[in-house]
Formats: structure tokens, C-alpha cells, sequence
């Protein structure tokens, strides 16, 4: 509390505007022209990509939308809707997702606090053993090959089984536990009867909520993120991820002209190529700009929880 | 007053290794499946590796396949591709380095010490964003804004030379292009995200070190030099270590759907190679997991150099 009034105050004094020299005027000049140019970097490409998105197929075509759609019209987004593949992926990247995601925060959770107790006999030989496996590991084919021999190619379990637990979160997670979770209170819980069973889900877990929030952004995004991993695993069309049908879209240079029977829709479609591609990008883009808001404050605090043990 | 409390009593006798297992065994039974799942899917895979030593045939399985020694290290060292995927895979990681590493740090440096806390924050939230957009939807990005026709480059380009359209050159298929385009794309995507580490330790910079500099008569851009970056350093030297240890991990997602038949000598490095020789195709797991195995193995020698050396000289290293 202190502390945080003390920088307070520290900012207002030191970097108040009106009372800086003129060189600290230039110098806040300059590096404000710096973060604009920044900033224009990274957001004129996604505005650019949402006007386009919006414009007839014409306009895209020559070349005239800058920054505000030209001949404004929906016919991108209907063609992107209309496209049965698009929900398809929508609906089986969804469900990776939210079953994924829960099974990898049940393993690392189950994982991160036994890793967390300095108490457990062998912790030294375990952490060696996870931490190993982020430095080296067997690659992609001998992956490969044991996938196959488990029988999971082509089956919604590869898109689960295989990507359980990232050690790297785990550590993120036991870093969390072990400095937030005082050591008296397992003292406590232990001496009025409470088993390390009954402690880990009555009172780990409930203070262990800003680190959860973190490893469901993490966990979340890279599943939903995912598609080289679906790209070797899968074959099965009604099992690909949104990421799989996104990559025929985008990284194709035209529509099949065989699913299009009409000879004039097909003209039409023609033209209205480019447009439909910057319409799925920003459907694609729209879960994770709805979710952004809401995990934002968390994902700072855990790039910093990670940070502390490399 | 502790002789009547059990737990202390309990405490005082020594115990052997066997009795605090068996007292712990609720915290083994947590850890069970999250072992179980480290020793099959990620200890299995490295037994797999015995095949980089064998002429692996799927009807003979891992160990029935006859043992061939380091002869296909050998097929791949002497291969006339070799050096190009070497060369390849190094140039994207080096530039990468050298070109993303600096430009965090000043994109850092820029934010704690703009005056206007408000205007900050709203850059930092936006450049965040590039972070999560998935590589399939960067690379289809990156063609729409790069054709030369009728993407963003097209149209500036015909705009500022007035030249017609689709004049621009073409930087998709070009092969000596694709590093600049791989490497920027790369720094567009994630300086906002890589910057949030030295602005928080930006912010726990002591404020009296601050406000003895200006009583000593520093402008803001001398104390950015003599008290911020000096503060940062340490987190700087962790992070350059990482990145030198990753230095021949190419994230080869994205190089893969970079990759075109026109730029395919310039942008081939070890991890597309060894998916293109493994999955695709005739797929020739043995020399392929022997190419994966040189790759994890050089990896591994440079992250233990590096860490090592900053253990020496700085003190501080990963482990």
C-alpha cells in the first residue's frame, strides 16, 4: 500500500508534462511519435482487414479500400456462413477446447501441488524428471509412431491425449502455489484432521483462481490456436478443427469451382475470393477478441508468475 | 504443553523414508496420471529415438528393424541439402534474435517513460493483440496484406511510385524476401507480448533512484540510460540466454505455410524438413527422426553452453 502511494506520487512528480525542461519535452515528443508509429503498425493491418472484409469484391479488386469499406455489403460474411466446413471446424474446435482445456487444468493442477510440498519424499527426482522433457525431447516422428501404436490417429483422443499437460505451466502453476500458499495453513487443516487430499481441493484450489485464470488463457489459446498437430493426426474431415478449414480457405488460391453448380454464382464468387478470406479472418478472430477483454489483467500476472522460474 | 499435543510429539521422532511416503500417499496419487502421462507420451517418444540408429520397417516394428549405426547422420550430413536447411534454419533464428531483442527492450523503454500512463496502456493493449492470433490466420494475413497487387503493399506501393497496379515486387514467392518477411511478421506478433516483462520490471524500479538522479540534474532520456536500462539488464540477460538456447527451435509452424515452391531454397529448415521426409510422401521415419535427433541434440549442447557461461559470468543462469 505504501509502496504503490509512494510510486504514485513518484510518477506525478517525475513525469509531469508542464513542468518539464525542454529536453524532456523533446525527448516525451520523440518517444510519443515512437508508441504512435507502434501502434499504427499493429492496428492499420487489422482495420485495413475489417474494411476489406466489408467491401464488394470490385473494390477489393482495384485496390480502393485504405481504411473504411468501400461499397459496403455482407456478401463475404454470407458466403463465409453459408460454408458448412466453417461450422463444422467452429464446432469440433470448440469442443477440443473446452475439454482439453479442463483436462490439462486437472493434470496440472494434480501435478503442480505435489511439486509445491517440500515435504515429498522424491520431489527432487520428479521435478528432474518433468523439467527434463522441456529441454529435450523424442520429436515427431518416434511421436508419431507411438500415437499410431496407441491406435489414437484419426480419433478426437489425439487432439486430447497427447498435448495433457505442458510442464512449462505446470512449473507456473507450482511457482503460484508455493508462494502464495502459506505453510501454516497446511499446518493448521493437518492438525484439525484434514487430509493432503481434502487440503488440495478445499483450500488449494479455491486460492489458486488467478493462476487457474492464467493456465485456461494459456491452455485455451493454444488449443484453440492449433493445427499442425491436427494437420498430422487427423484425416477424417468431420473431426478438423476450424484451424484445418481456415488453412484450405485462406492458403488456397481459389474456391473448388466443383462445389459451386451455378456458372454465373461462380463468376460472381470470382470476384467476391478475396473478400470471403477477409471475412473468415475476422470471424475466426472474433472468439478470441470476445474473450480478450476478460483475461487481459490475468495474462499480464502470468507472463510475470512464469518469469520467476524461467 | 507440547507433550500433550500429538502432532508435536509426532514431529520430534525421526522417521524413516518409508513412513513419510506412506503418510504423503494422498499427494503420490495426485501426481499419478500427470506421471503417467510425462513417462508415455513424453519418455516413450525419446525411446522412439533408438530408430535414428536403425533402418526402421513398419512390419518389424522399433526393435526388430536391423541397426545401421550413424549411417543415416551420415546420409543427411553428406546430402547436397545439408547446408542450405542448416544456413536456413540459422539465418531465421539469428535475425530473428538480432532484430526482435532490441526493438522489445526499446518498445519497453518507451512505454515506462511516455508521461501519459493512459496513452501507454492503450498501446500496450493493443500491440498484445498479434499475440494471440492463431499462424494460420497470420500467414493468411500476411498474403492478403503482401500481395502485390491488392494487398496493403500493393496499393502503397502504386500510391507513393505511381506506377499501375500489381508493379510492386513480389515478396511472397521471393526466396532472399522471405527472411525479412518471416522475421518482421515475427516482431509485429510479438514485441507487445515479449515487452510485458521489462515493463513490470521497469515499474519496480526504485523511485529514490529516480529522484536522486534529478536532483543531480538528469533529463528523462539520461535517466532511460543511466537508471533504466541498468535496471533491466539482469531480465535482459535471462531472456537472451533463453533465446540463444532456442536458437536452432524455428518455429516451423509457420515457416511451413510460409513456404512456396519459388521460395522453398531459401525458406527449408530442419523441422519442415524432417515433417516432409517423415509424414509426407515415402516417409522415411528413420532418417528423419535422425535429423529431428541432430536438431534436439545441438539444441541441447547450446542451451547447456549458454547456461553455463552465465552461470559463470553473471551469476545467474536457468538452472
Amino acid at each position: 500500500m505504501a509502496k504503490a502511494k509512494a510510486q504514485k506520487v513518484g510518477k506525478n512528480s517525475l513525469f509531469s508534462f508542464a513542468n518539464a525542461s525542454v529536453a524532456d519535452k523533446t525527448f516525451y515528443v520523440v518517444i510519443g511519435i515512437f508508441l504512435t508509429i507502434f501502434l499504427i503498425l499493429v492496428a492499420y493491418p487489422c482495420l485495413f482487414v475489417i474494411a476489406a472484409s466489408f467491401s464488394s469484391g470490385g473494390a477489393v479488386q482495384s485496390g480502393q479500400v485504405y481504411i473504411w469499406p468501400v461499397g459496403f455489403n455482407l456478401n463475404g460474411y454470407n458466403q463465409c456462413f453459408n460454408n458448412p466446413n466453417i461450422w463444422t471446424g467452429f464446432r469440433n474446435s470448440l469442443g477440443y477446447t473446452v475439454v482439453g482445456t479442463l483436462w490439462n487444468i486437472s493434470l496440472t493442477m494434480m501435478c503442480a501441488y505435489p511439486m509445491a510440498r517440500s515435504d515429498l519424499p522424491g520431489r527432487n527426482i520428479f521435478m528432474f524428471l518433468f523439467s527434463f522433457t522441456m529441454f529435450f525431447g523424442g520429436g515427431m516422428i518416434p511421436a508419431y509412431i507411438l500415437n499410431r501404436s496407441l491406435h489414437l490417429i484419426n480419433t478426437v483422443w489425439v487432439m486430447i491425449l497427447p498435448l495433457s499437460m505442458s510442464v512449462y505451466n505446470m512449473i507456473v502453476a507450482r511457482t503460484f502455489i508455493a508462494s502464495n500458499i502459506p505453510k501454516d495453513m497446511l499446518e493448521a487443516a493437518s492438525i484439525d484432521g484434514c487430509s493432503d487430499l481434502k487440503f488440495f481441493t478445499s483450500i488449494v484450489i479455491p486460492l489458486s483462481k488467478a493462476v487457474i485464470a492464467v493456465l485456461v488463457l494459456f491452455y485455451g489459446v493454444g488449443h484453440w490456436n492449433q493445427y499442425f498437430h491436427a494437420m498430422i493426426y487427423l484425416n477424417d474431415r468431420n473431426l478438423f478443427p476450424l484451424q484445418l478449414f481456415l488453412k484450405e480457405i485462406l492458403l488456397s488460391a481459389n474456391i473448388d469451382p466443383s462445389t459451386v453448380s451455378d456458372p454465373e454464382l461462380a463468376a460472381q464468387l470470382a470476384t467476391l475470393v478475396e473478400v470471403i478470406k477477409y471475412s473468415v479472418i475476422v470471424v475466426a478472430l472474433i472468439p478470441v477478441l470476445l474473450v480478450y477483454p476478460f483475461v487481459q489483467k490475468y495474462f499480464v500476472k502470468g507472463v510475470m508468475i512464469g518469469a520467476i522460474k524461467g | 504443553m507440547s507433550a500433550n499435543n500429538p502432532t508435536a510429539i509426532q514431529l520430534n521422532k525421526p522417521k524413516s523414508v518409508w513412513a513419510r511416503i506412506c503418510e504423503r500417499w494422498q499427494l503420490y496419487a495426485l501426481l499419478a496420471i500427470p506421471f503417467i502421462y510425462v513417462v508415455i507420451f513424453m519418455y516413450g517418444p525419446m525411446c522412439g529415438l533408438i530408430i535414428a540408429f536403425k533402418d526402421y520397417k513398419y512390419k518389424l516394428g522399433i526393435f526388430g528393424s536391423p541397426w545401421v549405426g550413424f549411417d543415416q547422420f551420415l546420409e543427411f550430413f553428406n546430402s547436397y541439402r545439408f547446408w542450405d536447411i542448416v544456413k536456413n534454419t540459422l539465418v531465421l533464428s539469428v535475425y530473428s534474435l538480432v532484430a526482435g531483442f532490441p526493438i522489445t527492450i526499446f518498445f519497453a523503454l518507451c512505454i515506462n517513460a511516455f508521461p501519459s500512463a493512459k496513452y501507454a496502456k492503450v498501446v500496450q493493449t493493443v500491440t498484445y493483440v498479434p499475440h494471440f492470433i492463431s499462424t494460420v490466420i497470420m500467414v493468411g494475413l500476411l498474403q492478403q496484406l503482401l500481395n502485390n497487387r491488392i494487398g496493403i503493399w500493393g496499393i502503397a506501393w502504386s500510391a507513393i511510385s505511381g506506377q499501375p497496379m500489381g508493379s510492386a515486387p513480389a515478396i511472397l514467392t521471393s526466396g532472399p524476401a522471405f527472411k525479412h518477411m518471416y522475421v518482421w511478421s515475427g516482431i509485429w506478433q510479438s514485441t507487445g507480448y515479449s515487452a510485458v516483462i521489462y515493463i513490470a520490471a521497469l515499474a519496480g524500479v526504485d523511485p529514490s533512484l529516480h529522484e536522486a538522479a534529478i536532483i543531480d540534474g538528469a533529463n528523462r532520456a539520461q535517466r532511460c540510460w543511466h537508471v533504466d536500462i541498468p535496471t533491466i539488464l539482469p531480465t535482459a540477460v535471462i531472456m537472451l540466454i533463453m533465446q540463444i538456447g532456442h536458437l536452432m527451435s524455428v518455429g516451423y509452424e509457420k515457416t511451413y505455410l510460409l513456404q512456396n515452391t519459388q521460395n522453398l531454397t531459401y525458406s527449408e529448415i530442419i523441422s519442415t524438413y524432417v515433417y516432409k521426409v517423415g509424414l509426407t510422401g515415402v516417409s522415411d521415419y528413420s532418417y528423419s527422426t535422425a535429423i529431428g535427433l541432430f536438431n534436439s541434440i545441438i539444441n541441447f549442447i547450446l542451451l547447456m553452453t549458454v547456461n553455463f557461461i552465465s552461470n559463470k559470468v553473471t551469476g545467474s543462469g536457468l538452472f
